[in-house]
């Protein structure tokens, strides 16, 4: 998984029947100091999660597994709202 | 994507664990576990790209030289939830690392 920040949303009328209802967010990568990591990605939210929020992502096959057993096509879903980071620098 | 991360994906790596996460709402399959921030390092020991996130199987702690998966399924086995969001999971302590040639 990985931590990221949520930069936007993606609005998609003609859609994958499975993605009806599903929030498509921007979101930026971030380093453990909490500084912008590489480009922007989207990500499917299963957690609610909003603007501005630090979250982190699961990517991969598993991206899917939190709508299991409904095949959603995803490559990289928001598992969580991150309360805390606590890291050495 | 980040080009560190791609990097790391689909290999078992040696890190560090510098610190963790508290996450209140999460995929419920998360829940009971540490997330912990594992820093990839090269096998000199040198930093390798930035952190990752990785369920605990193994009770690490911060500090401690870490083995990790960073593939679903065999993440997924450690930490004993079948089919979840867990694409990376920290499944040893490290005691010795040796390389010869």
């Amino acid at each position: 998984m990985f931590l990221a920040r949520i930069v936007g949303n993606v609005v998609a009328t003609m859609k994958d029947p499975h993605l009806v209802g599903k929030k498509i967010l921007v979101i930026q990568p971030i380093n453990k100091a909490g500084k912008d990591e590489g480009a922007k990605m989207l990500a499917l939210d299963s957690v609610g999660a909003g603007a501005g929020e630090t979250v982190y992502c699961c990517r991969g096959r598993e991206a899917s597994f939190p709508w299991y057993p409904e095949e959603v096509p995803t490559e990289t879903t928001i598992v969580a709202i991150v309360d805390e980071v606590n890291c050495e620098l | 994507m980040t080009q560190w991360l791609n990097s790391l994906v689909l290999t078992m790596l040696i890190g560090r664990v510098v610190g963790d996460i508290v996450a209140t709402q999460k995929a419920p399959s998360h829940e009971g576990r540490k997330i912990l921030m594992v820093q990839p390092l090269n096998l000199d020991g040198t930093d390798r790209g930035d952190v990752l996130l990785a369920l605990d199987a193994v009770d690490a702690g911060v500090g401690d030289r870490v083995l990790v998966v960073t593939e679903g399924w065999s993440a997924m086995t450690a930490v004993g939830r079948p089919h979840s969001p867990i694409d990376m999971a920290v499944v040893g302590v490290v005691d010795v690392v040796t390389v010869t040639g």
